[in-house]
Formats: C-alpha cells, structure tokens, sequence
C-alpha cells in the first residue's frame, strides 16, 4: 500500500465520518512499509518487508465508547467498520473519565519523513548487514544485529472538525560485535528519521572496536565510581525519569513527584541547576509528531529549568479536573548538554568508569525512582585521563533524581533511542556488585 | 513478516502506569465473536493441504502451515471504573519452508485458496533468496507423522461464555474490597487468552488445538501522604493453564503459611487475596527497614518461580547458548563445554529441574509444539548437575539429541516459531518438610513472598530480585515484616547454597504471562512449579534511599 497523501486520507476520513451515527465519531487511518533484517553468527537469520494500512473507528454514545479495525479501504468495508464501533460502543459500560473529542486543531509541519527512508529495498538492508558482518569476518569477530525501517502515514479525523495528517519515518540500527573467545563484546546503536544519516559499517566499526579493546576485563571492587555515560548509557537512565513526570500520580502520591502532605513537586529545584530538558517537534535532529498522545497541537515544552521542575503530563481529564491546562506526552525529550567532549571528559578523570550501555534497567522503589540494573558490552576503567583497561561488568542501584544532582560535565547532545541527550559525567554512582557477563 | 495492528491498551489514560506496559495485537470484536468457532477442520486441511502441494512443487524439501486465529480478552478497572474492555480476533496462516537447506517464511491474512498459494510461493522464494547467505544446511531431527489429531485445554468453564458483566462485577467486588480494607488505590486486571492452531506438516501432521490461558491480577496501593510514602502489594495469583474455573476459589486448594499468609494452588479467591493486599500494602508503610548482610532466605514458590525463570530457564536456552540471542537478550555462561564436561555442578545435590510442557494447568501445556513435535518432559539438572538444554528441531544434533524437546512456539500466525521456554520448574523435596519446620531451623533469615523488581545480566551470572512481602526470621520465628529487601547473588553460587526443598504439599506454579524474546520480540506464557526453598548465605541489600 503506497502511502496515501492527505487528500486521499481526508476523503476516505469523510466518508467514514458520513456513514456514522454515533454521538461523536473518530477515524485514524495508518500505513506505511515495515522492513527488517536480523543476523547472529555473521549470517543473516530473518528479514522481511510488509505494507499495511489499517483504518480506527471510535464512536461514542454518552460516555460509552467503542473501536473497531479493518484493513480494506472499499465503501462497503468502511461501512462494516463504523457499525461494528458503534455496535461495541452502545455495549460498553460509561467511562466516567471520558472527554469529549477534541475540534478543529492547528497543528505544526514536522519534518519527520525522509523519502531516503521510504526508498530502502531488500537489497539495501541486505547490502547494511553484508556491510556490518564483513566487519566482523575481516576480525575474528561475531556479529549479531537487527535493523528495522518503517516509513508510512499517519490521519485523524472527527465529527468535531479536528483533522491532522502526518508523514513519519525512522530506522532503528543495533549492532552487538563479540570476540571468537567471547571474552570481549561491543555494542553500538543508532535511530534515526532519515536512513542517510545511518551507516551500519562505520557504526559496527564501533562495536567492533569495542569488542577488541574489552576482553580479558579485570575485577575492581564495586562502589561509588566517578561515571562517564556515553550518550546511550545516559539515556537509559535518563527516559526513565522523563516517563514518570505524570502529574496525576504525583498529585494521587503515589510518585517521586509526589510531596509530602499532598499536592506536587512541580516548581522545586530537584536537581543540579545545569539541568535542562525540553521537548521541540521541531527540532531538526530530534522532529517531533504535529499532535501528542492527547491530541493536542506539540509544541515546544520545558519539563526542567535550571534544575526546577517546570511541566508535568496532564492528561486532558486530569487537567479539567485540577483547572489547569493539559500537557501530553512529547515525541522524545532535549536535554541540554555542555562543551565537552566524550575525550575531554575522559581526559580530565583522575578515576573513574566509562559505560557504553546499561542492560535489564527494572524499577526497584518508585517512590525514590530507585533503579537496578548492569553495564553491558564495553566497560573501562578511566585513570589519570586515560583509559586504562577494560573492566568486569557492574551492577548498579542508582536513582535518576540523585545522579543528576551528581553532575560533573556534560557533552552536546546526541541522538539517543529517541532523544537527544549528552554523554554526562557523574560522582558518586552506586555499583553494587560485579558481574562475570561477557 | 507483516506489521501488526497494534492496539495501545492505555488509551484511557492513566491505564498505563498500573497495568503492564505492553500491545495487544489484533482486530478489536465485540464478545460473541470470540465465541464463533471459526473454520471446520476440513476446510484448514483442505487450505493448509494447497500450501503443502504449492511449496513442495516451487522446490521445497518441507514445509509447515500454521493456520492460526488468536482471541484475547482483556479487562481493566481501577477503584469504581472500569477503564477498558478489549476483546479482539487475529486470524490468519504462516508458511515456513525448507528450500535449498535454508528457511523461508511468508504469512498473510488472505486465508482463501489463491492468498495461501501465493504466501507458500513467497515462502519459498524467501528460502531461495537466503540460501545465498546460508553458511550451513538446516538439519531438522525427524518427526513422526501425527495424522490428524485435536487436543484442548481441559477446563471446565470457558472463560468466554462467561458474561462481560459478571467478569467485571467481579474486577469491581475485588476493588472495593481493597479500598474497604485500607487500599487508598487499586487497579484489577482479567486477561484470557485462547490461541486456536492448526498445524500441518509435510511430516504427514495436521494437528488442531485450543488452548486456553487466564489471568486474573491487581495491584493495591496504600498512600501516607502526610508522610509522603507509598507501597503497593500486587496479586498472588498465578496465571495459569486454565479456564474461569481458576477464580473459584476452593478451600481445597488453599495454602495457609507462616504469618497468616493464604497462597493459592489451582483454584484463587480474588476478594480474599485483595482484602489481604489492602493489610499488607498499610503494613508495609510502617515496616522496618532490613540491615543489609547475609541471610538464609526462605524462598515461597509464588516468588521463586521469577528466579527458576531468569537464573535457570533463560540461561538453558539453547539458541541463547549458541550465539543467537546475542544483540538483544544476550548470551548464557552455560555453554556447551560446561554441559559436555558432564560434570558442572549449577546447583547442590537437592537441585533437580525438570522441563516440560505436559503439567496439567500449567502455562506451557500443550500436546504438540508449534512445528508438530509431541510435548514432554525433560531432565535440565539432575543432581545438582547441568544435564541439557531446551532445543527444537533444527537445534537437536548440536546437542546430540535424537529428537527435538518440543519446545518451538510462535506468537501469533504471522510471527516465525522458535525456540521458546518450556515450564522449567524445581521439583519438591523428597522428604516430609512443611514451610513452618523449615523456618524453625533458620537462626537469622528472610521469608519472600511474591514477585518484585527483578534484574539480571545478559549471561545470567548476576542477579538482583525483589518480591512483594518480606518478613524476617530470628531463632525459628517470624518477628515482623520488613521493607527495601533486595538480595543479590550469582546463578551457580546461588544455587549451590539451596540447603532444604519443602515436600510436594507445598508444591504450586508460578507464571509469567508476557516472557518477550527475539526481534521483532514475541511473547509467550510459562509456568514455574516449586515447593518453598531455603537458601543459605545471600547477600542482602538496602534499597531504601532519600530523594
């Protein structure tokens, strides 16, 4: 299925719209061109491709909602969908939290379709993983990856008069790169809109790289390390702490966002005051979707200023019912960095670990977003402004809250499984225990 | 491989953050039609007898046909209302093929004559296309030709002929009985699963099955606010291999332990286990914090079960082992040269672990495998001892193995079958011991109950789990609860410190409902059975911090 233009999109929107009866109807239509190619042992295992377009009824009595699905865009389908919704909806209990559907909208033009993107064939995921595993046979190396591209629209439409059509790409590229003896392994990953940004043999150099310098890693004793996060390292952390920002369950108390006595933290300082996070989508590295999850037009939002918690989500209920603005959720969060770069902050360690990537991140106690998990495929040990040798993987207990109050240096940002974020170095982050993992 | 039609769960807002984060897959129905039997068996063997002739004659030396329809649903509350019912049907057939000693596979929703025969062709076109790339020919070990056969579930109250309503008449009893009992909130969740397959084989099978999951659960959550504290206790049910006979709630099958707690085997009372969570999530706000150091812990099947999974069944997962898993779950420290040496020593002389899909109501239960392999049992540890792997057929000679364990499974029709954990579970103890003689010999230790925060590393050396109660024992007695309990240890140390397995009284499955694995990831269900099980010497830590 070729991707529908808006034109075509809202044609079929209002004709869906002119066969409902329901209260209020909502139509989104999506579809697009889905491809992948996996590889483990320097040898492709799967790959594939497909084209899809679904179109989403939700129609609504009251409060009583329902949605159907259907894949065929003829009159007769089309008209199967709408009353298989409102046949689900007139079954469904009320929703006391439901809110009405949303009108006319004026949404931004992201960028965030690349043609480049909706032009990769078989042959050229084919080509990307030749590319990757001939790194790995010229070194004695193994490798494993997976790339997966998607390129594809996206339009709604209500019987209130909102309408917004979207064009998205992205590719995601994850590449892990081990030695024959399996003592050493690497890992390097890349997401972007535009698939001429990737290049797969320059990003499993990387892993590769990686994989050589880390084996035969020796045991230092776990602690409280100086860190230096490389931007994916940082990132696993730091969307964790992005995602918990609902004012809801702060207001419920039942977040770290919660204060004590009732209400939130919204407006406290809460971390280092070099801390700044926003969210633009339209950001020319980082572009956005032209409505959120709760429908409302994205727009440039800061979450932390100078350390203080500026925003929160407030979902389009919460937000009536607390009299303040709804907030959605952003596409992918900004957080500001500094000057240095990954060598300089290296440089200027007197000690300390450098950390590719953490691995099996779990929550352990919401209340203080306390999270466990490892480092993974490339762990050093930084002394005297250099990397000394590589080290045995480290469990860690850290909070998101506390290392950002741990702040040493901070890097430019970069694209990071979608956010832009710094390679960030810290004090005083928790390892708790050593891991014998390759 | 195809996109699926993904629908978010959590599109009535606050639904994400208490329920699992996870998709559903399929089309959205209304309730009768999960209850519409879909194709006779003649007409799938009729379609699934076009894609075995299409691909044979395009060159394929085999080829299997899953015709698959998947019905799910789902309910969610929290407090007074419900937040959503999803009941939704995916249907549609997968083609796997051998051709030019390489797999291909292609799967569509055109169940009609002309999309089978095409998707076969594309199947094998695939294979054709890869052989390029193929270092080494598949070697399948050899199946027996089952005929045609139909295997079921065994339950007795399907969980779909059972009203909407009276489902969430019950999700909302359960709710007010935690609020009623201190909750300050609580969201309850019914999951039900029935993946109807048929499968045909050029081995001469063509086998149907019906298979049935349920999976009743809640999370209740106490809130100090003048303190600014809160704890959450979740279910202590299982999610099991059976129908809505499961939330009966027969005495019979009720466990009473150490600290008036109520476990529940085969048949689980929802209310009385949300009144208990109310009790328990309160007490845990005024619980005393634990010391960090070395305990003997006392380990309850409805907590272990998450540790057998992580520390045994992933780690004896053969594509794992060989390299396969490499870029996303990870590798294992249990390879094959620890295995062919015959004597590592994974766990004490009382280790025994079993694999199998056969236990009745267990997750895994099933007849055949999704490449037609009848399902059975398995030795992975005996005494103390790694013995095996879990591995399909495409995997056996590697190990030496005349046959596949049947251990191949797929997430819907148009995911491609791989290997896939079976129930791998701790068999009971032979001597007579119940929980309570067991902590009357623990001098300083700790009894864990339920599943928590879990973490381990992509080999499965290092561990760190939570649960959901922690109570803590001094000179044989349980003096009170504790709090911000995490224990860390290493796979092989860990269970070479198993010092005492609790009789088969005790014996109950653990099970995990959306274990993911592979990319594009899948999920599946497995269970986990053990008795109560001492551990010596763990290292305990404090996960209590300030913010």
């Amino acid at each position: 299925m070729a991707i529908l233009s808006q034109e075509e999109a809202k044609k079929i929107i209002d004709k869906v719209l002119s066969y409902a009866k329901a209260d209020e109807t909502e139509v989104s239509i999506g579809g697009g061109r889905t491809g992948n190619i996996r590889y483990a042992r320097n040898t492709v295992n799967t790959s594939g491709e497909s084209n899809s377009i679904t179109v989403a009824v939700t129609s609504v009595y009251g409060k009583k909602s329902g949605v159907a699905t259907g894949n065929e865009l003829d009159d007769a389908a089309l008209k199967r969908i709408v009353e298989k919704a409102e046949e689900i909806a007139k079954l469904a209990p009320e929703n006391p939290e439901y809110m009405p559907m949303l009108g006319p909208q004026d949404y931004p033009s992201t960028k965030n379709f690349s043609q480049n993107t909706a032009d990769i064939n078989p042959e050229y995921r084919a080509k990307a993983a030749m590319d990757s595993i001939e790194v790995s046979n010229t070194g004695n190396l193994t490798a494993a990856g997976y790339m997966e591209d998607f390129a594809g629209f996206t339009a709604v439409g209500n019987s209130r008069g909102r309408f917004g059509y979207n064009k998205n790409s992205s590719v995601d590229f994850s590449i892990t790169v081990r030695t024959a003896d399996g003592t050493g392994s690497g890992y390097a990953v890349r997401d972007f809109n535009d698939v001429n940004l990737l290049n797969a043999k320059n990003v499993t150099e990387i892993a590769a790289q990686k994989a050589q310098a880390s084996g035969n890693a020796q045991a230092i004793e776990p602690g409280k390390y100086t860190v230096i996060l490389e931007p994916t390292a940082a990132n696993d952390l730091l969307r964790l702490l992005a995602f918990n920002m609902d004012a809801r369950s702060a207001d419920e108390g039942r977040s770290f966002l919660s204060k004590k006595g009732g209400g939130t933290r919204l407006g406290e300082k809460l971390f280092d005051e070099r801390v700044n996070v926003y969210s633009d989508p339209m950001h020319p590295d980082l572009p956005g979707r032209p409505w959120n999850n709760e429908g409302l037009p994205s727009e440039k939002i800061t979450w932390v200023e100078n350390g203080a918690v500026k925003n929160m989500f407030y979902s389009r209920y919460w937000a009536d019912k607390q009299g303040v603005d709804p907030v959605g959720r952003p596409t992918g969060i900004i957080f500001e960095g500094g000057n240095q770069s990954l060598a300089d902050m290296i440089r200027n360690t007197q000690r300390g670990v450098l950390v590719t990537r953490f691995w099996y991140i779990r929550a352990v106690d919401p209340q203080t977003l306390l999270y466990t998990g490892l480092t993974r495929d490339g762990t050093f040990y930084i002394e005297d402004g250099q990397i000394k040798f590589p080290v045995k993987n480290f469990r860690f207990n850290e909070s998101p809250v506390i290392m950002l109050n741990n702040i040493e240096a901070m890097g430019k940002p970069q694209r990071a499984g979608g956010n832009l974020i710094p390679p960030m170095k810290i004090r005083d982050f928790t390892f708790t225990s050593l891991s014998d993992a390759v | 491989m195809k996109r699926r039609d993904f629908i978010h769960l959590s599109g009535l807002g606050m639904g994400a953050l208490m329920t699992p984060g996870f998709l559903l897959t399929g089309n959205p129905v209304s309730a009768d039609q999960l209850l519409n039997p879909g194709l006779e068996n003649a007409e799938k063997k009729a379609l699934a007898d076009i894609a075995l002739n299409t691909a044979k004659s395009n060159g394929a030396t085999y080829t299997d046909v899953r015709i698959g329809r998947y019905l799910n649903q789902f309910l969610f509350t929290r407090e007074k209302n419900v937040q959503n019912i999803a009941n939704t049907e995916s249907f549609g057939v997968g083609i796997r093929v051998i051709a030019e000693g390489t797999w291909g596979f292609s799967a569509t929703n055109d169940v009609s004559p002309d999309g089978i025969k095409k998707c076969a062709e594309t199947a094998v076109a695939i294979a054709k296309a890869n052989s390029i790339m193929q270092k080494e020919p598949v070697i399948l070990a050899p199946v027996q030709g089952a005929g045609e056969v139909s295997w079921e579930t065994p339950i007795s109250k399907n969980p779909f002929d059972i009203p909407v309503a009276d489902k969430i008449d019950l999700l909302l009893s359960v709710n007010a009985a935690a609020l009623d009992n201190g909750a300050t909130f609580v969201n309850s969740n019914l999951f039900m699963v029935n993946e109807q397959k048929y499968f045909a084989s050029s081995d001469g099978s063509y086998i149907d099955q019906n298979i049935h999951r349920i999976w009743p659960t809640f999370n209740v959550t106490a809130v100090n606010q003048s303190e600014g504290k809160f704890r959450s206790r979740q279910a202590l049910s299982a999610p099991m291999g059976m129908g809505y006979e499961y939330l009966d709630g027969l005495a019979s099958e009720k466990i009473e332990g150490p600290a008036g707690l109520i476990s529940y085997r085969n048949s689980y009372d929802m209310v009385e286990d949300a009144v208990a969570a109310a009790k328990h999530a309160k007490e845990k706000l005024t619980a005393k914090s634990v010391t960090p150091g070395k305990y003997d812990l006392v380990l309850d099947p409805d907590h272990l079960g998450l540790t057998i999974h992580e520390s045994v069944g992933h780690p004896l997962e053969l594509d794992r082992v060989l390299g396969y898993e490499a870029n996303y779950a990870g590798t294992s420290f249990a390879t094959l040269d620890k295995w062919r040496a015959g004597d590592f020593k994974y766990g004490s002389d009382l280790v025994n672990i079993v694999a199998d899909k056969t236990q009745p109501n267990s997750l895994g239960l099933t007849a055949y495998d999704d490449e037609g392999v009848k399902c059975k049992e398995w030795e992975l540890i005996k005494d103390g001892v790694l013995v095996n792997y879990q591995a399909i057929r495409d995997q056996a000679s590697i190990i030496d193995e005349s046959e596949s364990h049947g251990c191949c499974y797929a997430d819907s029709w148009d995911s491609v079958q791989f290997q896939r954990m079976p129930n791998v579970s701790l068999r009971p103890g032979k001597d007579k011991l119940s929980v309570n003689e067991m902590i009357k010999g623990v001098d300083k230790g700790i009894y864990i109950v339920g599943r928590g925060s879990y973490s381990i590393d992509q080999q499965r050396y290092n561990f760190q789990f939570g649960g959901q109660l922690f109570y803590e024992i001094k000179d044989g007695e349980i003096v009170g609860m504790l709090e911000d309990v995490a224990y860390q240890s290493n796979t092989q140390e860990f269970w070479n410190s198993c010092a005492q397995i609790c009789d088969k009284d005790d014996y109950k499955l653990f099970g995990t409902f959306f274990d993911g694995k592979g990319q594009p990831s899948q999920v599946s269900a497995v269970s986990h059975g053990s008795s109560t099980t001492r551990f010596n010497g763990v290292n305990v830590i404090n996960t209590g911090r300030q913010i």
